[in-house]
């Protein structure tokens, strides 16, 4: 009886990161044209150069269609209906992080971001993005002495425009699909990275993204250059506010991985889901996508627990020789969220190999897919493929589906698949209870034991995170 | 003095997916006794075993059990396990990626936060384990692999009494724990479990064949045939069972015969 009455009181527990900051906030009127464009550029006081790429990619955007092929359902958005800006008033020009409000510190403080620099966690350094703009970068200095450079998008546009003229939409260029083409006219901020020749970098980066405002869209832009031989490790984190309303995320990430260097990125996406019966919360619709130089290394990670809808494939064009690409997923959908996830591996240069990890949980009325292209062009010589993809359901009302593709164009490669779906079974449970585990503690771990592959990619204090974030995602998943 | 009985089984019918599986059993176990159930393949000892440890797949449809006088039936499976209730599973279940040892300390500290006591933390958790994989000669290297997976049958089985020594319940319930040993196994789990035998512990041991009584021998010995105790008595029981085999107890139940000490010719 008490342990019934705990698990409904656990079941009952919400979204725990879906407060609302009063923040005087700035922000565009709702709707898309060619003004808001400008209106979006002239806050950011850019040069010319984006506002024409921002011109051109919005201009394509209208002439292109949105997709209907993912296995997601959702009503139409209208675009017009959405705001493209929106920025915390500045109480005054900052000129440091002891002068940002008060009140956006005290929201980061709620989600446990480090944003202090006498609070840092473990040397991470953080950039966190309010809504549309980036309001701190810690540890400037710090990396600075190492030469690298890791700030907002604006000031990287600002300070290192050269940079970001010549890597800004050469990996996801601003015709590569409907969701990033927007992205590309109408983003207003992201993070900035770029690693010198040889530098290890000697922290994790972290990028925290939060939505604030009401109807607001976010789109940010994230761009991580490492040069010849160098090596970072990059995280990302986000959360939004409940809202009954869905919000739109069409963000970009482009890295670029030159000849030697290795960048891995590890995601814990937890926006917004929307409540049991599925009202509200984040379409998360994101394109990354990673370019592997010579001898270079680039490795997704994600755990993706939440989002209504989740749509995207952070891929890697594996176009130098020796070049290695990883994607390590776990996608959870619970209640009536939907995710179509998995990634893109494309082989193009010799000797390129790649391993594809997926773990797909459904729970609830969950539906989860996952969509993989591996494809290995005809001058990929000895190119190699490993897949393996598993899918854990738990209750009898949810769905997981398998989409892969494998395109094999010379026959000295191997590409290999091996998929599993399985059902938490009752005898799992018993067991666990039997040993005195309540049932949600059991289902948690039995989910955790099925993701540890994904976990042990994760760096540690984003692992542990991430365990902790299951379990929550999974309340109310039995009984 | 009038002792209460650990376990008091009272008329208890119980069903898997509508079919009557036990049909009215009666069985009381005292503390520190042991007390072996026999019986041909079918006769209902899983199921009993099932029923004592909460699995929800099972219906009691009639009777009782009490369990230190009170009512054992209303508990789900893991506060039994708090209340002190161990089974010693037949199939033992894997759990891919969950450590052994981890599997073990989160249960053992789940059920002593129920109880009031202090978590145990991982160095002091791991000098016990320790301590107890020898009285089963578990090899070290179980502790970081996955829950039973990848086990042999026999090294599933050492598992079993590997936990049975650390989470150390009140009633420890094993069922056919034997099953698909070899002698030298059987051996080294017998003499686990005799290690576990005190005056505060009461012991239900399931079986089919009676070479494990010749290592942990029972207090009482109870056969059943066809969801009932047909008989019942001391260890002599078990030989005589090995000289007749199961078919005795079973005319004799057909042939509703059942005063005490009917025998067949």
């Amino acid at each position: 009886m008490t342990a019934n009455a705990a698990v409904q009181e656990i079941a009952k527990r919400e979204y725990e990161h879906g407060f609302v900051t009063p923040i005087e906030s700035e922000s565009a009127p709702k709707g898309l044209n060619e003004e808001i464009i400008r209106f979006i550029s002239r806050k950011k006081n850019e040069p010319d150069f984006l506002l024409e790429w921002r011109l051109k990619s919005y201009r394509h955007w209208l002439k292109m269609q949105e997709p209907s092929w993912p296995n997601v359902h959702y009503p139409p958005i209208d675009y017009q209906d959405i705001i493209y800006y929106s920025a915390p008033k500045p109480k005054k020009s900052l000129g440091s992080l002891e002068e940002l409000d008060p009140e956006i510190l005290a929201t980061y403080q709620k989600l446990g971001i480090p944003l202090e620099e006498q609070k840092r966690l473990a040397g991470v350094a953080v950039d966190a993005v309010f809504d549309s703009v980036s309001v701190a970068t810690t540890f400037k200095e710090k990396l600075a002495e190492k030469g690298i450079i890791f700030c907002s998008f604006s000031e990287a546009v600002r300070n290192h425009p050269e940079l970001v003229m010549k890597y800004l939409g050469s990996v996801v260029p601003y015709t590569d699909n409907y969701f990033a083409t927007l992205n590309s006219a109408v983003f207003s901020d992201g993070s900035f990275c770029y690693v010198p020749k040889g530098v290890r970098c000697p922290m994790e980066l972290s990028t925290y993204f939060r939505i604030n405002a009401a109807d607001t869209g976010q789109f940010e832009r994230t761009l991580i250059v490492a040069d010849e031989g160098s090596y970072v490790s990059y995280l990302e984190g986000c959360t939004a506010p409940m809202r009954d309303k869905n919000q739109l995320h069409a963000a970009v990430v482009e890295l670029v991985a030159l000849p030697g260097a290795q960048i891995k990125y590890s995601t814990v996406q937890n926006w917004y889901p929307g409540d049991s019966e599925g009202r509200g919360g984040i379409f998360n619709f994101v394109t990354k996508r990673g370019l592997a130089h010579v001898n270079a290394k680039i490795s997704w990670t994600q755990v993706e627990t939440g989002s209504a809808i989740t749509w995207k494939y952070p891929s890697v064009i594996l176009q130098g020789d020796n070049s290695i690409g990883e994607f390590y997923s776990v996608a959870l959908t619970n209640n009536r969220q939907q995710a179509d996830t998995g990634t893109k591996m494309i082989h193009l240069g010799k000797n390129t190999r790649s391993t594809i990890l997926s773990k797909g949980i459904s729970a609830g009325r969950g539906q989860n897919t996952y969509r993989g292209l591996v494809k290995i062009l005809k001058g990929a010589t000895n190119a190699r493929n490993y897949t393996q993809c598993d899918s854990l359901l738990i209750g009898s009302h949810c769905g997981a589906h398998t989409f892969p593709y494998i395109e094999v164009r010379n026959n000295s490669s191997t590409a290999e698949h091996e998929a599993c779906t399985s059902k938490i079974a009752e005898d799992q449970l018993f067991y666990c209870r039997q040993r005195g585990l309540s049932e949600e503690d059991a289902v948690s771990m039995i989910v955790n034991g099925f993701c540890k592959e994904v976990f042990r990619e994760l760096p540690m204090e984003f692992a542990v995170e991430a365990q902790k974030l299951l379990s929550v995602s999974l309340e109310g998943a039995v009984g | 003095m009038t002792q209460v009985p650990m376990l008091e089984i009272k008329n208890l019918h119980a069903t898997v997916a509508d079919q009557e599986i036990l049909k009215g059993i009666n069985l009381s176990i005292n503390p520190g006794e042991v007390h072996a159930i026999m019986g041909p393949n079918g006769s209902g000892k899983s199921t009993l075993a099932q029923v004592l440890a909460g699995r929800e797949s099972y219906q009691v449809t009639a009777g009782e059990v009490l369990y230190q006088g009170k009512n054992l039936l209303e508990l789900p499976p893991e506060e039994r396990a708090v209340a002190g209730i161990f089974l010693a599973f037949q199939y033992p279940v894997e759990i891919p990626g969950v450590g052994n040892l981890y599997f073990l300390r989160t249960a053992l500290n789940a059920i002593r936060r129920r109880r009031g006591l202090e978590e145990l933390d991982p160095m002091d958790f791991l000098a016990l384990a320790k301590e107890r994989m020898k009285r089963v000669e578990l090899d070290q290297s179980f502790m970081n692999r996955s829950v039973n997976e990848g086990f042999s049958g026999g090294e599933k089985k050492r598992n079993e009494v590997f936990q049975l020594a650390v989470l150390e319940p009140k009633l420890a319930i094993l069922d056919e724990t034997d099953s698909g040993l070899d002698i030298d196994a059987l051996r080294i789990i017998a003499k686990g479990v005799n290690s576990l035998r005190s005056k505060d512990r009461a012991m239900l041991v399931i079986t089919h064949y009676q070479r494990l009584l010749d290592y942990i021998i029972p207090d009482r010995v109870h056969v059943m045939a066809n969801g009932r105790i047909a008989s019942s008595g001391g260890k002599e029981l078990a030989l005589e069972l090995e000289k007749k085999g199961y078919s005795w107890i079973e005319e004799q139940q057909g042939s509703k015969a059942p005063k005490a000490g009917a025998r067949a010719p």
